[in-house]
């Protein structure tokens, strides 16, 4: 069975296969949802992991934690749930450590790697394992797998499970507790599309519930659709965070022109009235932000300005992810 | 802690490797006590017949020492399978990389360890009873068999048999100590392969040539196993003696302990994964 065959999914009531705002009933106390990272640091050896990182994840919203391989989202999530040791700074969930909460997958359901099983267990015998120490009934093992389309596969050995069936089946584990916060790293890792759409309708199910959801991802694409928030780090560092639409403004479309006529270049800035947005390069080069290809050549068309040049030079969502995380030093040279 | 201790147990039961260990180990104590059995039936024929008195050669043992010989052998040569079933309580954990998903519902890393200790036990139960059912079984059919006396109703082999019980069970938790200091599972069966297969016994057979390190062969962890059963094949040989039953249990449970301490404050204080 691929993942093909499990995508029809009831998610308590029936909802996550909706329509795209799903009829989700905030249920959780946002005071309880926030999670807090301040000044964490971490080093292994001669490298910084993680170098003084702040941010704050918001509850009822779905945040992306991105960056590139190596850029220390896992050491950090590993520093969030107590399984490493910061070298400084302070994270807590809910104004609280992980590892000072007495049933702490009750409140905090986390996802580290998708190849934590045991290949011999079957997928409920995995539920099992954990469910005295998560503090739930066995009862509920079949119901975080018929959550996440694995009733199927419950009794099937894990050890042939395939990539997008461990997910879900780590996706299942973090859910055992009905936690208030999700941290999941990667999920979306060996998903197939239609995989991935069915991530992305339960990810913002649960958001819309008031759950803290933090999924962490190496392409902005992949989580373009799902995220309300994006914390993005590089090098260990913070490098930008914003709601997706602010990071989206940065994202400026913009027309490069090239003419022999300078002056009916400048002419045609003024009288299009797009001065205060464009940028001279050179003589005879312009850069025209905020405005489409089309509008800037059906303009110069009425100028009778003759053209050497005329492209697209704006940022895209993507290639701005880029920039930011080749150069974190300097966001702010990023347009 | 039940809750710990009931996903520590679930943890055993859901996969095969303990049942595994138990069948291997009541197979391989049926045969190993069968071939020991008809050697020593054998040879002490061989010398009866060339007129040597028994205990005279020390690989001629009398039909009493034959027998307790025999019963004893789970623990002299069979520990092993204990001692693997405790490692893997703690090496599989790592091998499969379910350290991580443990340590999110449970982070309290002591009472980890300490429900993995306790969970062992009924497990290195059934281990135990399979190696040393099997080791009564092939030894005794064989002695039978050749008309020797099997000396299963002397008060003092039940003894032996049933204390062989309490060893091997002390084994597991000597096993959960250790993979907990040594988290590669391959090199940890190695290691207690080849420390309790070759190094223990050269050891032993070595520091009692010595009157000055003799007292130190008894103290190592297979000869405490030994003293808790209270007979063995190096003691009716005349190779070693051995501490009391309940010292055999106490330094084998030091062992356990140790390791046990030291695998908290390495494997289990370092940062996981």
């Amino acid at each position: 069975m691929g993942d093909r065959t499990v995508l029809s999914v009831s998610c308590n009531n029936e909802a996550v296969n909706g329509a795209p705002n799903l009829a989700a009933r905030p249920r959780f106390d946002p005071a309880d949802g926030a999670v807090d990272v301040t000044g964490l640091t971490k080093t292994f050896g001669a490298l910084k992991a993680v170098d003084d990182l702040t941010f704050t994840v918001t509850p009822g919203r779905v945040t992306g934690f991105l960056g590139p391989n190596g850029a220390g989202k896992t050491t950090t999530l590993r520093l969030l749930l107590g399984l490493a040791t910061p070298d400084a700074g302070s994270v807590t969930i809910g104004g609280i450590p992980y590892g000072q909460r007495p049933r702490p997958a009750r409140h905090v359901g986390a996802a580290l790697e998708a190849a934590s099983f045991h290949p011999g267990r079957s997928a409920r015998d995995h539920l099992r394992v954990y469910a005295p120490e998560v503090g739930v009934p066995e009862s509920r093992c079949d119901e975080v797998l018929a959550m996440v389309g694995l009733a199927d596969a419950a009794d099937r050995r894990v050890g042939g499970f395939s990539m997008g069936m461990r997910q879900r089946l780590a996706l299942a584990t973090t859910l055992l507790g009905d936690p208030q916060v999700m941290l999941l790293d990667e999920p979306a890792n060996g998903l197939d599309p239609e995989g991935i759409a069915w991530l992305r309708q339960f990810l913002r199910y649960l958001a819309g519930e008031g759950r803290t959801v933090l999924v962490s991802s190496h392409v902005l694409s992949e989580v373009e659709q799902t995220v309300d928030d994006v914390v993005i780090i590089a090098k260990g560092r913070l490098v930008h965070a914003s709601s997706l639409q602010q990071l989206e403004a940065m994202a400026r479309p913009a027309v490069k022109i090239v003419s022999p006529d300078t002056d009916g270049l400048t002419r045609l800035v003024r009288e299009a009235g797009w001065e205060p947005s464009t940028r001279f390069d050179a003589a005879g080069v312009a850069v025209v932000y905020d405005r489409h290809p089309r509008e800037v050549g059906a303009a110069a068309f009425r100028h009778g300005l003759e053209l050497y040049e005329l492209s697209p030079a704006g940022t895209s969502l993507e290639s701005l992810f880029f920039s930011l995380t080749t150069s974190p030093r300097q966001p702010e040279a990023v347009r | 802690m039940i809750a710990a201790l009931r996903t520590e147990v679930r943890k055993i039961t859901t996969t095969r490797a303990w049942w595994i260990n138990a069948s291997v180990m009541f197979a391989y104590m049926v045969v190993m006590a069968g071939i020991m059995a008809a050697s020593f039936a054998v040879s002490r024929r061989a010398a009866d017949e060339a007129g040597v008195a028994p205990g005279s050669d020390s690989f001629v043992l009398d039909p009493q020492s034959t027998a307790s010989s025999v019963y004893t052998l789970a623990v002299a040569l069979g520990y092993i399978f204990p001692a693997v079933l405790g490692a893997l309580v703690v090496t599989t954990e790592f091998r499969h990389r379910t350290i991580t998903p443990t340590l999110l519902a449970e982070p309290r890393r002591t009472r980890v360890l300490a429900a993995k200790l306790l969970a062992v036990l009924p497990f290195a139960l059934v281990v135990a009873l399979a190696g040393v059912l099997g080791t009564v079984l092939g030894g005794a059919v064989t002695l039978a068999a050749l008309g020797e006396p099997t000396f299963l109703a002397d008060p003092q082999i039940q003894r032996t048999i049933a204390l062989s019980v309490v060893a091997l069970v002390v084994w597991s938790l000597v096993g959960v100590g250790f993979g907990s200091v040594l988290t590669n599972q391959v090199a940890a069966i190695v290691v207690l392969l080849v420390f309790t297969q070759f190094v223990e016994p050269l050891l032993r057979i070595l520091l009692a040539q010595f009157d000055a390190t003799e007292m130190i062969s008894k103290f190592l962890p297979g000869a405490a196993g030994e003293a808790i059963a209270g007979s063995s094949l190096y003691v009716s040989s005349g190779l070693a003696e051995l501490l009391a039953p309940w010292q055999g249990v106490l330094v084998l449970l030091a062992y356990a302990v140790v390791f046990t301490a030291i695998g908290r404050l390495t494997t289990f204080r370092r940062d996981i994964g």
